[in-house]
């Protein structure tokens, strides 16, 4: 006897009959696979973005205080500058031995809340990121001496910008209408998307920060503002921070000792992505509650499957009495119903990816739009397979307490009326 | 006697089965001291409501565990199987027809013949739709019960229980929900059919125009001592 063919017949049978409710404890076990996916997936996927996230760069040299602000003001231009170093404190680092490249960044300015970056044409020239940095068609990259810009593609895709274009700079990280500079910066180049914090940039020669209407020198402690053609001595020179490519891991330790451990006047992120590794750990349980209420809604899921089949069991008692009748053993008539459940898991867990796959976008897009990091959504993550086999097994345990009774079912009490 | 005979298709010894009443005590509702059915006999058994019939016929598929007794299907002692086993004899031996059909509802009438082959024999489309045929339902295999008459679907109810060729047909009333002329055509049905395939048939019925057809008409309240003290309804479930 074969009675595979006919657990199928019975469960695809019922799951038809019962398509309402199928249909929706589906979709519960979808909600709750799409959301188990998501949180682990996107927690996941944010780490490895924030944490590799440095276009090539090994280190950031900054104000003496907190490497965590230092690494998400440079790299992520987010939060506020920790403060600035003198020129001199850049010049040194640039000609240490285990430095291979050091580019200078100078911030303070916005164009329309999008962060102005003063740098040198060595970002461009020398980018340490695997797949380098590329002005679209028609562009070109900035002159060191010139009033000319290079904007990152989202900011052009947000602003409008374009080459040719004219900019003027508005003071201070935070968009504020009344603080327009005067100054005006002609568009040269747009970059191509990097996929990266660069895109939310607008890159303009660092001298154009030094020489900003309204803007004052403190190197020296003294104010002091440039006029038209007149040189800056290099004491009147600040940088942000310094971002650093190194010759090798071994200059790490060295610059870690000497900079962090001896030094009292700069603070070195190194490397960059442990900085953002122990901000994660730091907001872990954030994860854990996310976590924690994945499982919950997996738990509702499994007690909506058991309910669902539960509710039926009595109107179906017939069906089973009827089933054993014609010689179904108990335990086809259990397998049945645990095979429905695990069914319903499985078709709700194949809808999960739906579930997954639209949280997925919502994030790529809120996350880019905030911090210009990209997630790799198409990267395949163990939990996108786990997830479904995890609901399925729920799936099945669920089913089996209403299995039982239906194991349970009376037969002589159910087939016939009196005689 | 221990052993069942060659050539019958069913045997009852000192069968007995009793409920327990809601104040607890036990009625006997059957007491078959000997019966026996032949390898194609047809036997028809008069019972009033209330004789046991349909306890009977339980206990002859091993539905029902009976108190004490034997019964013997084809040869094969049905107390001695396990109940796993019971269904698996029950399925490849015994065809079953209801009073109200019972066919479920959610499956066709091609898909309702076919489960039964599923839990005996095995699956054959071909012999199910011939059989389907072979009752005057040919172009109805598609159809679900309830896009079908009474009359249609109890003959679906008799080609299911002869999909698994039986040795043995229990039919109760299975013409109590139809009307006269399709009572007689359902009826010379199930006697035609089970009289080509072999098979003996064991029919319960208070009807004596149904009764009338046979040739060898027992009467319950003789077979079965215990009828006369039968419940109305049998007890709930579990309660044996």
């Amino acid at each position: 006897m074969n009675a595979r063919p006919g657990l199928w017949l019975i469960v695809s049978r019922s799951l038809r009959q019962h398509a309402l409710s199928t249909g929706i404890t589906a979709l519960s076990v979808a909600m709750a696979a799409g959301l188990v996916m998501a949180v682990f997936a996107i927690k996941s996927q944010t780490y490895d973005a924030f944490t590799g996230g440095s276009n090539g760069f090994d280190a950031v040299l900054g104000a003496r205080g907190s490497q965590l602000q230092l690494v998400l003001n440079t790299v992520f231009h987010l939060e506020t500058s920790p403060g600035n170093l003198p020129w001199s404190m850049y010049e040194a680092i640039s000609k240490d031995d285990g430095v291979a490249l050091a580019v200078p960044y100078a911030v303070g300015d916005n164009y329309q809340g999008y962060r102005i970056v003063g740098t040198t044409p060595e970002l461009f020239e020398k980018f340490p990121g695997e797949r380098g940095i590329r002005v679209q068609a028609g562009g070109r990259f900035f002159t060191a001496d010139a009033r000319e810009a290079v904007v990152g593609s989202v900011v052009a895709q947000r602003t409008g910008l374009t080459t040719g274009a004219t900019v003027n700079p508005y003071h201070g990280l935070i968009f504020d209408e009344a603080k327009r500079h005067q100054d005006e910066y002609t568009v040269v180049g747009v970059l191509e998307a990097t996929n990266s914090p660069l895109d939310r940039v607008v890159w303009i020669p660092i001298e154009g920060v030094y020489r900003m209407s309204g803007h004052v020198l403190r190197g020296t402690g003294k104010n002091f503002r440039p006029e038209d053609g007149e040189s800056i001595p290099e004491e009147h020179r600040e940088v942000s921070a310094v971002m650093l490519k190194l010759k090798d891991p071994q200059a790490g330790i060295y610059l870690d000792q000497t900079i962090n451990r001896q030094g009292t006047r700069a603070t070195l992120a190194w490397p960059i992505g442990r900085s953002m590794a122990d901000l994660f750990d730091k907001i872990g349980w954030v994860n854990r509650v996310l976590e924690l209420v994945a499982y919950l809604v997996v738990l509702v899921a499994a007690g909506t499957i058991l309910a669902s089949l539960y509710n039926t069991m009595n109107e179906r008692r017939r069906e089973f009495a009827i089933l054993r009748s014609l010689g179904a053993r108990k335990g086809i008539v259990f397998s049945a119903i645990v095979a429905e459940a695990t069914a319903i898991a499985a078709l709700g867990a194949l809808i999960g990816y739906v579930v997954y796959a639209g949280i997925l976008a919502l994030a790529f897009v809120i996350v880019r739009a905030q911090t210009g990091v990209v997630l790799d959504v198409f990267k395949m993550d163990p939990v996108l397979w786990l997830t479904p086999i995890g609901m399925v097994v729920v799936g099945a345990l669920a089913g089996l307490v209403p299995a039982f009774k239906a194991y349970r079912t009376d037969v002589a009490s159910n087939l016939v009326p009196a005689s | 006697m221990t052993e069942a005979p060659a050539g019958l298709a069913l045997r009852i010894e000192h069968l007995k089965k009793s409920f327990r009443a809601p104040d607890g005590e036990h009625t006997a509702v059957i007491d078959v001291p000997a019966f026996e059915l032949r390898h194609g006999e047809q036997v028809a058994l008069r019972g009033s409501s209330g004789s046991g019939k349909t306890t009977l016929l339980n206990l002859v598929a091993g539905i029902l565990d009976a108190d004490a007794g034997k019964v013997w299907v084809d040869g094969r002692d049905m107390a001695a199987l396990s109940e796993s086993g019971r269904d698996a004899w029950r399925a490849r031996t015994i065809g079953y027809v209801f009073q109200t059909f019972n066919l479920l509802q959610g499956y066709t009438a091609l898909e309702n013949v076919m489960l039964g082959m599923m839990f005996g024999r095995g699956a054959d489309k071909a012999h199910a739709t011939a059989l389907l045929d072979r009752v005057g339902l040919s172009t109805r295999l598609s159809h679900r019960p309830r896009q079908l008459s009474v009359g249609q679907q109890q003959r679906v109810a008799v080609a299911r229980a002869l999909a698994n060729a039986p040795k043995l047909v229990l039919a109760d009333e299975p013409t109590g929900n139809l009307d006269p002329r399709h009572g007689s055509e359902a009826l010379e049905l199930i006697r035609t059919v089970c009289r080509e395939q072999g098979a003996a048939l064991l029919l319960v019925s208070h009807d004596p125009a149904i009764l009338a057809r046979f040739d060898r008409v027992d009467d319950l309240a003789v077979v079965n001592r215990a009828a006369d003290m039968a419940p109305v309804a049998p007890p709930l479930a579990g309660v044996v």
